[in-house]
């Protein structure tokens, strides 16, 4: 009995000295308050740490950087307004989304310092016409990636492309109820924002028979397989290649020339903002050009700050893979929101065809 | 000396009832109402009525039986000569161990034993018959789940086969009965409640394994977990969500039920017994 108290003693005696030291390290990275603190809401992994010590550096706010892996995680946390953020990067449909929820404060485009900066061609898209609401930080596209030492190129260039026998057991897809149906939608040459119920099931039907080509259809554990030639052949995002091409150099990505989907993660000031002044701060911050390249450099993805990519080496500009040319971003399509009971039908026919076997 | 009972209950009735009572009421709640908050049966009536779902439960039931059946076979020999060895309590540590490791580590570090460039292909490879496609395969995730739920298995089955007294073994033995018999008619009975404690402890979490299903069954295994996860951060249809939760819980009683101790009046006794000491 002696023992055991003595033990339960010591567990809370080591809890409390740890408790006390995370209290004491907190405490020395300077006081928090809501006046010099910018709460940033964010993808994991989608700001150069660096950015944010030259954040602070020049402006003297302190950066709350918190993440999410979702945007309906993102959505439910902002809703439930447990912690005030000053600023979250959530992707297009979801902008449309907490817009029609009235989540969002618009922006004052006179605060904005290096508007100008950005391309024409990704302002004003459906999600938020005239960029009330929402300021880009990266875009991209969904497309193929594929292994050149099974599959050639010429192989590999439409969607219909996976369709081919050849490639029996041999596909990963990402769990995503709209990319996966997007896809199947475009190779029908109908919308990836369709509504119609016909075309929806027609899509599926069609997706029905690439089953015995899919080898699995998983989420972020896509990039270790491929790295590793678990499959040969992959459905995923631009961003997520870019990190896949880098770990392995037999691999190579295709926007199919039909169309697909071109998406947004883009800044925006929620209702729950406490530190509006930061939030602009932050904004012109990321939209001068040597930010943004920088950025564009460490995370991978491509940038919709025109001044930014002409400070990118060539190598990077200039790549088709993921800066592919306007003919083809002319023909992508942006996710609209829906509405609940069509994301729904989306979702419940993703989920037929992942159960069909 | 009641009252200074009724009084220490005090805060593990309070526990129950905000951390057991008001989830399973607010899932009941919530499983009666539509995404726009309105009282509805129609959940039940979709569930009821759409074979997607009425697979993925046979499913979800299927592979929770298969999980079982496999640990069931391989953890009651483990736990029958576990107690039969010398340094029992190293042994016992050592089937413990793996437990301490988070979930989600163990299934990756089977990513890594079974994917093409894995341990497992280099030795087929090695031996002339391989690579084989290990992940994502129906057996890989009945090999993994049963992996991480062996030791859930093992440990009841062993406590009640090291408190089965020795003396009704050797009894049977002298009257005449072969080892056979000796198991069939005194071992195997006397520590069925170890065996049904195990059942419950493996069949009820693998009725709802979904990150499995998806890592190392490449979403090719689809259960009522996967429909769960789905609707509460995808489709964010709480509503279903909970209903498919209910349906869960109900499975779960269900098996509860079918494994219940019918010697439970016995235990209760000790257990007074032990409370007035």
């Amino acid at each position: 009995m002696k023992k055991l108290l003595s033990m339960l003693l010591g567990i809370l005696g080591l809890c409390g000295i740890l408790f006390f030291a995370s209290h004491q390290l907190s405490e020395s990275q300077g006081s928090v308050t809501t006046k010099n603190t910018l709460n940033l809401f964010n993808w994991g992994d989608y700001l150069d740490p660096a950015l944010i010590k030259k954040f602070e550096r020049e402006t003297g706010y302190h950066v709350q950087y918190e993440t999410f892996d979702s945007n309906e995680a993102m959505y439910t946390k902002i809703k439930q307004g447990g912690t005030s953020y000053d600023l979250a990067v959530p992707s297009d449909y979801m902008i449309e989304k907490m817009r029609k929820a009235n989540l969002l404060l618009p922006i004052d485009k006179n605060k904005l310092t290096h508007f100008n900066n950005l391309d024409p061609m990704f302002l004003h898209k459906s999600f938020d016409k005239n960029n009330r609401y929402s300021i880009p930080y990266f875009w991209g596209t969904l497309g193929i990636i594929y292994n050149d030492q099974k599959v050639k190129a010429s192989e590999m260039q439409h969607w219909d492309d996976l369709w081919n026998p050849k490639w029996k057991d041999s596909i990963m897809l990402v769990d995503s109820a709209r990319d996966i149906m997007g896809l199947a939608l475009i190779s029908q040459g109908h919308s990836v924002n369709t509504t119609n119920t016909s075309e929806m099931v027609a899509a599926q039907s069609k997706l029905n028979k690439l089953s015995g080509n899919v080898k699995a259809v998983v989420a972020d554990e896509i990039k270790l397989y491929m790295i590793q030639n678990e499959a040969p052949i992959a459905v995923t995002w631009s961003g997520e290649a870019s990190e896949m091409l880098a770990g392995n150099s037999h691999l190579h990505y295709v926007v199919p020339s039909e169309g697909g989907n071109l998406w947004f993660d883009n800044m925006v000031i929620p209702k729950t903002a406490k530190n509006k002044k930061a939030a602009y701060a932050f904004i012109n911050f990321m939209l001068r050009p040597e930010n943004a390249a920088q950025n564009a450099e460490y995370v991978g993805y491509a940038t919709p700050n025109k001044a930014a990519k002409k400070l990118l080496p060539a190598s990077v500009r200039n790549d088709k893979q993921f800066y592919p040319p306007e003919s083809t971003i002319k023909k992508l399509e942006v996710y609209a929101d829906l509405g609940a009971k069509k994301v729904e039908e989306y979702n419940d026919l993703f989920l037929k065809f992942k159960m069909y076997r | 000396m009641k009252k200074t009972r009724s009084f220490f209950m005090v805060p593990y009735l309070a526990w129950i009832l905000l951390f057991v009572i008001t989830p399973l009421i607010l899932i009941l709640y919530q499983s009666f109402t539509n995404s726009a908050g309105q009282f509805t049966f129609q959940n039940y009536v979709t569930y009821g009525t759409s074979w997607v779902y009425l697979k993925m439960s046979l499913n979800s039931f299927w592979y929770a039986l298969l999980i079982t059946v496999v640990t069931l076979l391989i953890s009651y020999p483990t736990a029958y000569f576990l107690s039969k060895t010398k340094r029992q309590q190293l042994w016992l540590l050592l089937i413990i161990l793996p437990t301490w490791i988070n979930l989600l580590l163990k299934t990756y570090a089977f990513i890594g034993l079974l994917s093409q460039t894995g341990s497992v292909n280099q030795f087929l490879t090695f031996i002339g018959i391989g690579p084989q496609q290990l992940l994502f395969s129906n057996s890989s995730f009945l090999l993994v789940a049963s992996y991480i739920e062996i030791p859930f298995m093992i440990l009841p089955i062993y406590n009640a086969i090291v408190q089965l007294d020795p003396a009704l073994v050797n009894a049977s033995r002298d009257l005449g009965a072969t080892n056979f018999q000796t198991f069939s008619k005194v071992i195997f009975p006397l520590t069925l409640s170890g065996v049904k404690a195990g059942i419950q402890a493996v069949f009820i979490p693998s009725l709802s394994l979904f990150m499995i299903t998806r890592l190392i069954g490449g979403n090719r295994v689809i259960t009522l977990g996967t429909a769960i996860e789905e609707h509460f951060m995808t489709t964010m249809n709480w509503g279903m969500g909970s209903t498919i939760g209910v349906i869960l819980i109900v499975m779960m009683f269900i098996i509860m039920l079918l494994t219940n101790d019918r010697k439970k009046k016995h235990r209760e006794v000790i257990v007074d017994e032990k409370e007035t000491l």
